[in-house]
């Protein structure tokens, strides 16, 4: 009962951050909402007993990530560009496009019912925290894979440094 | 008993010493700050100024509460309530003392034990940077704008040596929940010096525990690394436009980071509630000593009054001083009593340490606060991890 409290407040944090980040005029309310709705995925996060995704999402995405977000946004006087019209007249073309795509998804789910089976829910993990089993399946069941995406970061990391510092 | 009534006392009485402890530490910090420069510090409501922190949050609370008209309100309004949040709610997850038995009831000292403790307290302290952020920005003013954007940099920046250093402990003791990590640094080498992290092998993190000092001070937006609030460049930086008591929250944000920080040196590097030498040695008598003493010159001095009503005042704080030293006296009190004195003292000095560099240093030139993070203390708190992970490494099995 309480769970499922907690998981519907989460999901509609979720969504209604979403959808208000793309509709929001204002780039500041934009990040804002973007934040709210991370937060609601780390509430999900720790509502699957995933402590560590949990407090990884908050210290990287909203105290990192958004935070040099929001501080390019305040350094960038944007309140000019919130003034102008950020929609275009061809909404009805486009309400009609979203309806008939909308209708074309409900078919294609109405006939396929029969074939659309979730997976069983996974088993509870095993002793052990969930900081623990990421370790294990970071730094020993995928090492290769974890390196090399590391690898790429850092290529990323040095080249973006490398292409700021030609152009000043 | 019932697990919420067992935590709304906790939390009641962990909430009425936090807040009490915020409101005398700035009384504390002022006296300090003030002997330092020879000064008296604040002595005019009641005794010795005792009293001053109860007449500032009457008057905060009573001031005029202005909001400018050019700011963007919701934000502006948000932004203390945000500020001192996440500023308060890391105090949660913070252990006092190991497990007590209080007239049957027996419990930890300690509101929840996360067995992701150390990261909780990180990502809140995270989260704390919108409070300053949002205040610059939504407060439509240049130099709270600058001052918001130089504190957000400036924590973000000095996040990760923190992070590094912090690593280290964790690394040396294998667990993410601060009990568990005080607890493994019980005991005694050679039956003398204790196995606090910052003396326990394979790799002693003296290093480590600077790193996180000077990043704390950072964090914190503590002199010397006070730049969002330079006044002399920002006037007030990101708090120019707050007034009454959401001024007073970002104040309170402030000292409960201190308090924070503070309490996670002390958890992670300093052995938490473990005494300082075994108590064959006698460490159990050390807080009966120190206040007996510091009754005993309030006495003294009671005697030979300086000023006006020193007669009355200090001998009733030196008969106050010998009860509580006599408290520590009895068997059953003081096994509780103990580890908390333990705590509240390790935790003291630290604080202690932050007026002092206040009271000495000057303040740092903004590029230098970030030269200084990325060139000396990020390189040093990564060297120090990977010596304490290799040797981590060649010690385990």
């Amino acid at each position: 009962m309480l769970d499922a409290v907690f998981f519907y407040t989460f999901a509609l944090m979720t969504l209604t951050g979403a959808v208000l980040t793309i509709t929001r005029k204002s780039a500041v309310h934009s990040a804002i909402w973007l934040i709210v709705s991370l937060l609601g995925v780390a509430g999900l996060y720790l509502l699957q007993q995933a402590e560590f995704l949990f407090a990884v999402q908050i210290v990287l995405y909203i105290g990192g990530i958004m935070v040099l977000f929001l501080f390019v946004i305040m350094l960038v006087n944007l309140d000019e560009a919130a003034k102008q019209r950020q929609f275009n007249n061809q909404r009805w073309i486009a309400l009609g496009c979203a309806v008939i795509v909308g209708a074309e998804i409900l078919y294609v789910l109405a006939k396929g019912t029969a074939s659309l089976s979730l997976p069983a829910p996974a088993a509870a993990p095993a002793a052990g925290g969930n900081t623990e089993q990421i370790a294990v399946s970071l730094f020993r069941d995928y090492l290769l894979p974890f390196e090399a995406a590391s690898l790429l970061l850092l290529a990323a990391i040095v080249g973006s440094v490398i292409m700021a510092k030609r152009r000043a | 008993m019932n697990f919420f009534i067992l935590s709304l006392i906790k939390a009641g009485i962990v909430a009425f010493v936090l807040m009490t402890t915020l409101a005398y530490l700035q009384w504390i910090e002022r006296k300090v700050i003030a002997h330092i420069q020879l000064r008296v510090g604040p002595r005019r409501v009641g005794p010795h100024g005792l009293l001053q922190p109860l007449a500032d949050v009457i008057k905060l609370l009573t001031k005029e509460d202005m909001i400018p008209s050019h700011v963007h309100t919701l934000f502006y309004l948000l932004a203390p309530f945000l500020a001192v949040m996440f500023a308060l709610i890391s105090i949660a997850v913070i252990p006092f003392g190991g497990k007590v038995n209080i007239l049957g009831v027996e419990t930890y000292m300690q509101l929840t034990d996360l067995n992701f403790g150390v990261l909780f307290i990180l990502a809140m302290s995270g989260v704390g940077v919108y409070g300053v952020a949002l205040a610059g920005w939504s407060s439509n003013n240049k130099y709270s704008l600058l001052g918001g954007l130089r504190s957000s940099a400036q924590m973000i920046s000095y996040e990760l040596p923190m992070a590094l250093a912090i690593a280290c402990p964790l690394l040396m003791v294998n667990s993410l929940s601060l009990r568990e990590i005080v607890d493994a640094q019980g005991g005694f080498f050679l039956g003398v010096i204790p196995r606090w992290a910052v003396f326990q092998g394979p790799w002693p993190q003296l290093l480590g525990f600077l790193v996180f000092l000077i990043a704390a001070f950072a964090e914190t937006n503590r002199v010397p690394f006070d730049l969002p609030e330079a006044e002399n460049e920002l006037v007030a930086g990101f708090h120019t436009e707050y007034s009454s008591m959401k001024f007073a929250s970002f104040f309170m944000a402030e000292y409960a980071n201190m308090v924070t920080v503070s309490c996670m040196a002390t958890l992670l590097f300093l052995g938490g509630w473990q005494p300082l030498f075994p108590a064959e040695y006698g460490s159990k008598f050390i807080p009966t000593l120190l206040f007996a003493f510091s009754g005993a010159i309030a006495i003294y001095h009671g005697l030979n009054p300086a000023r006006k009503w020193d007669n009355i005042t200090l001998p009733a704080a030196g008969v106050a001083f010998l009860g509580v030293a006599l408290i520590f006296l009895i068997p059953i009190v003081a096994e509780i009593l103990l580890p908390l004195f333990w705590f509240a003292a390790k935790v003291g000095v630290i604080l202690f340490l932050f007026i002092w560099i206040r009271g000495t240093l000057p303040r740092f030139r903004y590029d230098q606060l970030m030269r200084f993070a990325w060139t000396i203390l990020f390189p040093v708190a990564m060297v120090n991890l990977l010596i304490t992970a290799f040797l981590v490494a060649v010690t385990t099995k």
